[in-house]
């Protein structure tokens, strides 16, 4: 379990009011420095299982948790993401699991202002290295280039593809250990979407990357690990060049040929 | 051709209807603008209305319009955060929002008469100070309302967003979600402002009026609506003329406001 950063085991969840566990038992590993996807029909529950990593589901009460979703920090130390209760441990936990959306979120500020929000979160008050942090977070997003003589511009008139990278490069800023991505490029262009995929296999060199997606050829072209969902379900976690070559589960197969979904 | 007619005939019948409404309206415009305009003089802004002009009312109507939506802009706001980022979805939140809706369609007088009771009454004499609460509770739940409504608009993965960066609660809502409604929430407190500072009813046995010019909140307060109603009331000519004045400048006034308002919402969208 060396080169493991998360791993999630024997995890249930109930949404409020929810008659059946969303997950069942899942038990899965994410690498440090590798990208791993999740891919599954809709409802199977990939995204309930993200948004469990960075506990964003707290934001609306009444969840039922099971099981343990460790984190191994950077000193080897291992903390269980679910036994957190205090709003400081959960901002701390953001800071190292960050998360991007399917829509771009740009803050109604400037461009700097959207990079340097979560450093000034994190307690960072001093000017020149707020400047330096933003200026590698845009750089590291492969978005410098076009944003470097708009920094006190609104985030709001950019195009959608860049949002999306802006939101990363502030994601990134704060030097998390994990990214979480729920269907980042389904709201893009196929233009912009191949940056944002250049850009993720970039990223992994710094942080571990995991994917939710719909699109199978994303996951197959991105991602060195892929879990396959359904109906709340770990039915299969491999190699993706395995999942996608030569699963061992019947119903991950039908799948991603294509037979359902 | 049975169809054909119908449609001329309901033509007709709604355009003439609209002719008609629209028609009042200018009516009441052109004669406001015509006896309005013919009555104002300079002297009009410089005297007060003891010498026969409107600036103490103008200063006192201003006065207590500002300081109500001081109290009612911060209450109401912080009303409406509650509302939509804490209490959703719970009882206490739905129970609070429709006696905000009701409050906000409750009869002028009534709130007169709630304030004249609490505030005039057991103080032995109309005051400024009712007149700002009377008008502040007319604004609370306007102001609630278009801040509840318009931090709804603000899509929910903005919040997430804000929360996964590693921010606080109250602090995401305070910097970037309210940022987000800032332009609504704007226009919502111009009109509303719009709104009260036209208002005679809260008013007429709360500050009541002072034809002299005071600041001072403790005893009666100059009111631009109030001299209106009395003015008007009045038999003799000059007073009539001043009360057409003092009409057409209030219209101007709101008007002014609610093209503002118009304004920034174009403007900023």
């Amino acid at each position: 379990m060396e080169n493991v950063v998360m791993e999630v085991k024997d995890f249930s969840f109930v949404y409020p009011g929810a008659e059946k566990p969303s997950l069942k038992k899942i038990t899965l590993p994410v690498e440090e420095n590798k990208i791993t996807a999740m891919i599954g029909p809709s409802g199977c529950g990939k995204s309930t299982l993200l948004r469990s990593m960075n506990r964003i589901h707290d934001l609306y009460p009444g969840n039922t948790y099971e099981g343990e979703i460790n984190l191994y920090h950077r000193d080897g130390t291992k903390e269980n993401i679910l036994k957190l209760k205090k709003e400081n441990d959960f901002i701390r936990l953001r800071q190292e699991v960050g998360m991007i959306f399917q829509k771009p979120t740009p803050f109604p500020m400037s461009i700097f202002d959207n990079v340097a929000y979560g450093l000034r979160l994190a307690g960072i008050k001093n000017k020149s290295e707020l400047q330096d942090r933003v200026e590698a977070a845009l750089k590291g997003a492969a978005i410098w280039k076009e944003t470097k003589d708009r920094l006190g511009e609104s985030a709001l008139g950019m195009s959608g593809g860049q949002q999306q990278r802006l939101c990363i490069a502030r994601a990134v800023a704060l030097k998390p250990r994990v990214l979480l991505f729920d269907e980042p490029t389904s709201a893009l262009d196929p233009i912009s979407t191949g940056a944002i995929e250049e850009l993720i296999s970039e990223l992994k060199s710094e942080v571990s990357v995991v994917i939710v997606t719909h699109n199978m050829q994303q996951a197959s072209r991105l991602s060195d690990y892929t879990a396959f969902m359904y109906l709340g379900e770990l039915i299969e976690y491999d190699k993706t060049e395995t999942i996608f070559l030569n699963p061992s589960e019947k119903l991950t197969e039908d799948y991603i040929t294509g037979r359902f979904g | 051709m049975n169809r054909l007619m119908l449609n001329k005939t309901i033509l007709i019948l709604s355009t003439l209807a609209a002719v008609i409404g629209v028609g009042f309206l200018f009516w009441i415009l052109i004669t406001l603008s015509y006896k309005g305009i013919m009555a104002i003089h300079w002297t009009t802004f410089t005297h007060d209305l003891v010498e026969g002009g409107i600036r103490n009312l103008l200063v006192g109507q201003f006065t207590m319009a500002i300081l109500a939506s001081v109290i009612a802009v911060p209450v109401g706001m912080m009303a409406g955060i509650y509302l939509r980022e804490y209490g959703h979805g719970s009882k206490l939140a739905a129970v609070i929002r429709n006696l905000s809706d009701v409050m906000m369609s409750a009869p002028s007088i009534v709130i007169g008469v709630f304030v004249f009771a609490i505030l005039v009454d057991p103080f032995g004499g109309y005051n400024g100070f009712a007149g700002i609460a009377a008008l502040a509770i007319m604004m609370i739940p306007i102001i609630i309302s278009t801040t509840d409504n318009m931090l709804g608009l603000v899509p929910q993965e903005l919040r997430e967003a804000g929360i996964a960066l590693g921010g606080s609660k109250h602090k995401i809502i305070l910097q970037v979600v309210i940022k987000a409604a800032k332009v609504g929430i704007m226009t919502g407190i111009l009109l509303s402002f719009a709104r009260i500072i036209g208002e005679t009813a809260p008013l007429l046995f709360t500050s009541a009026n002072n034809q002299f010019f005071t600041m001072n909140l403790t005893e009666q307060f100059p009111s631009l609506t109030v001299s209106i109603y009395n003015l008007a009331t009045y038999p003799d000519a000059p007073s009539r003329d001043l009360a057409w004045a003092a009409s057409f400048i209030l219209t101007v006034i709101v008007l002014i406001i609610n093209l503002f308002g118009r304004f920034v919402v174009r403007n900023k969208k």
